[in-house]
């Protein structure tokens, strides 16, 4: 039976679909003009687009300026990048001593090759946890200086992106393990772990971003005994770090909650125990149930470290707003702005897609 | 209680709040005896069979287990743990793991076995469940036969004195039930101490040295398969026989 070939048995020459079901018209049919109402839409959004775009592709390419000596110049119908190029060692490093820039611009790149090396799953395991405190020591002795011949660069002139890049990437890299933490406190069996986890939880979650860090600048060195004075940055940072945990906490308890009792039974009737347990069979499954919240969370996060110019750290964003005070280059918001948003959304974008790709390959073989 | 006793419960007893699930359970079983375990749903069976590895904890009476007495000590759970396979109604295989992870995690993390022995260790017990060519699949590729199988396997690579056996072809497809009693009575011929909770009872008559039948959280007769089968003593026993054996 399984022999018989069935182009033999139903002798129909292989025919082509009708050409309204494929192809360019088929597929404008099946998608755009399938009803009237997406007409509708569909006409409004193409005329919504014919309005919109061809001024935009105009203001930042054919009109724009690309080099010019001062604002006066740089003043026509198009967007002035000059004005960008003129700032962009400000905007990027800010107020770090300027022959000193290559330092944090190490900085940034060590950053970047540290979070491209963790997407490599090969890579995952002792030879990151080896990689990221190499790294990040790196960081530390590249921003202070002080030894190696490097100059000491006070915290205080730390800014632009590297400062956006080092609160957003460490706070991560220990938030992380925070929360993970306080999840499983959150659904531990002693009731003074669970106590303290949601009490800690709550609170944290119930307080916006920016009182956290006006507490953390503003209210903390209140209560400390005088003379003694805790570095800015580093009250900012762990401010941020405490208040992304308490988010991602609630997400990765989300995931823990997904596990079928049966997978903690059968561990436990392997003599696991307790934390290999949960090293070994839940969290690698509830996190990678979590993939795409826990990576909102951390673009969240991301974004959020902007709110530290509240405080007076010069962030990407306050760099940015910096320069746009220069009385030669006056009225060039727009073009910065854009410009910073490109920088977050290169980022930001980067984070999605990974998130995509790792949820493709977590699911991958699991399921039929 | 004897010295060559593997498992001694001693007036068990438990409760679900108000509700009493394990009421005065007394049971033994010898080095290498098979005792299959009967009884009406919400009997208490599983709920016995959980308590031998801890995964019920017992309220009242002495539990010991190879030697070892159940106390709320974690180390005292966890070296009876070591001793004590379970395999379970649903599999519960580790589906982010490959069948051949699945076998050498407790063996390299719990025994501390190299990896190289315990996957040796593994792919022999894959052979003996008869699907060495399944090693690198992932559970959720396998049938619900196999996935069984594998959990078998899974339990004897911990070289375990005792297996439990939680209804494990309750979940089956019934082309499937065969495979996997298979493998069973391979074990049990084998002198693995065993305890099973299963309604197959022509498995039970092929290997069984003692049936246990159990009806709301008591033992209530308990003998040797032929008398069992053929005369059980107690009029539940014979309704619960009446009701499995009518087809």
């Amino acid at each position: 039976m399984a022999d018989i070939d069935i182009a033999q048995e139903i002798p129909i020459a292989a025919q082509r679909p009708p050409a309204a079901s494929s192809g360019i018209i088929g597929w404008l049919k099946a998608n755009l003009f399938n009803s009237v109402f997406n007409t509708i839409l569909t006409i409004l959004a193409a005329y919504f687009l014919a309005v919109t775009v061809p001024p935009l592709i105009r203001w930042a390419f054919i009109d724009a300026v690309w080099s010019a000596p001062n604002g006066q110049a740089c003043r026509g119908a198009g967007a002035c990048w000059a004005f960008i190029g003129e700032k962009l060692r400000f905007i990027l490093f800010g107020r770090f001593p300027y022959a000193e820039q290559w330092r944090p611009l190490l900085v940034v790149m060590i950053i970047i090759g540290l979070i491209l090396a963790s997407c490599d799953r090969r890579l995952w395991g002792k030879r990151l946890m080896l990689l990221w405190p190499t790294g990040v020591v790196l960081v530390g002795i590249l921003m202070w200086g002080g030894v190696f011949g490097l100059t000491y660069v006070d915290t205080e002139l730390w800014s632009g992106l590297p400062l956006t890049l080092i609160l957003a990437v460490i706070g991560m890299v220990f938030a992380f393990p925070l929360a993970i933490l306080l999840a499983l406190g959150r659904r531990s069996r002693l009731p003074a772990v669970r106590v303290v986890s949601v009490a800690y939880i709550e609170l944290v979650r119930g307080v916006p971003l920016i009182t956290v860090l006006f507490m953390a600048s503003v209210m903390l060195p209140l209560f400390l005994p005088s003379g003694f004075t805790i570095d800015k940055l580093l009250r900012a940072q762990v401010a941020f770090i405490l208040f992304a945990a308490a988010y991602l906490a609630e997400v990765i308890r989300g995931g823990l909650q997904s596990i079928p009792k049966g997978q903690i039974e059968a561990a436990d009737a392997l003599g696991l125990g307790y934390w290999r347990r949960i090293r070994l069979i839940v969290l690698p499954q509830a996190l990678a149930m979590v993939i795409p919240p826990l990576v909102n969370n951390f673009i969240g996060a991301f974004k959020n470290t902007s709110l530290v110019l509240i405080i007076g750290l010069f962030d990407l964003l306050n760099t940015a707003n910096t320069a746009l005070t220069d009385s030669n280059w006056q009225g060039f918001a727009t073009e910065t702005y854009v410009f910073i948003a490109a920088i977050y959304f290169c980022f930001c974008f980067f984070m999605s897609r990974y998130s995509q790709m790792l949820e493709r390959e977590f699911n991958r073989g699991h399921r039929r | 209680m004897p010295a060559d006793a593997m498992i001694a419960m001693h007036q068990v007893h438990k409760w679900y709040g108000d509700f009493h699930v394990l009421t005065d359970i007394n049971l033994e079983v010898k080095k290498g005896e098979k005792v299959v375990v009967c009884g009406p749903s919400g009997s208490g069976k599983s709920t016995m069979i959980r308590c031998i590895n801890r995964l019920e904890e017992h309220q009242q009476g002495r539990i010991i287990v190879a030697g070892i007495e159940l106390t709320s000590d974690l180390k005292n759970i966890e070296a009876i743990r070591r001793e004590v396979g379970m395999v379970f109604q649903q599999f519960n295989l580790f589906p982010h793991l490959t069948v051949l992870d699945n076998l050498t995690l407790a063996p390299i993390w719990v025994r501390k076995l190299p990896k190289k022995e315990a996957e040796e260790t593994a792919h022999y017990y894959l052979e003996r469940v008869r699907i060495p060519e399944q090693a690198d699949k992932y559970p959720g590729q396998l049938s619900g036969g196999q996935q069984q199988r594998v959990a078998i396997a899974r339990s004897l690579c911990m070289k375990p004195e005792i297996m439990l056996f939680d209804e494990p072809t309750s979940a089956l497809d019934p082309e499937m039930i065969k495979e996997v009693l298979d493998v069973m009575v391979e074990l049990a011929q084998e002198g693995m101490t065993m305890v099973c909770v299963t309604h197959e009872m022509g498995f039970a008559r092929t290997v069984a040295d003692t049936m246990v039948f159990m009806d709301r959280g008591e033992i209530v007769e308990r003998g040797p398969p032929k008398e069992f089968f053929a005369d059980p003593k107690s009029e539940r026993t014979r309704v619960f026989l009446s009701q499995i054996l009518a087809h």
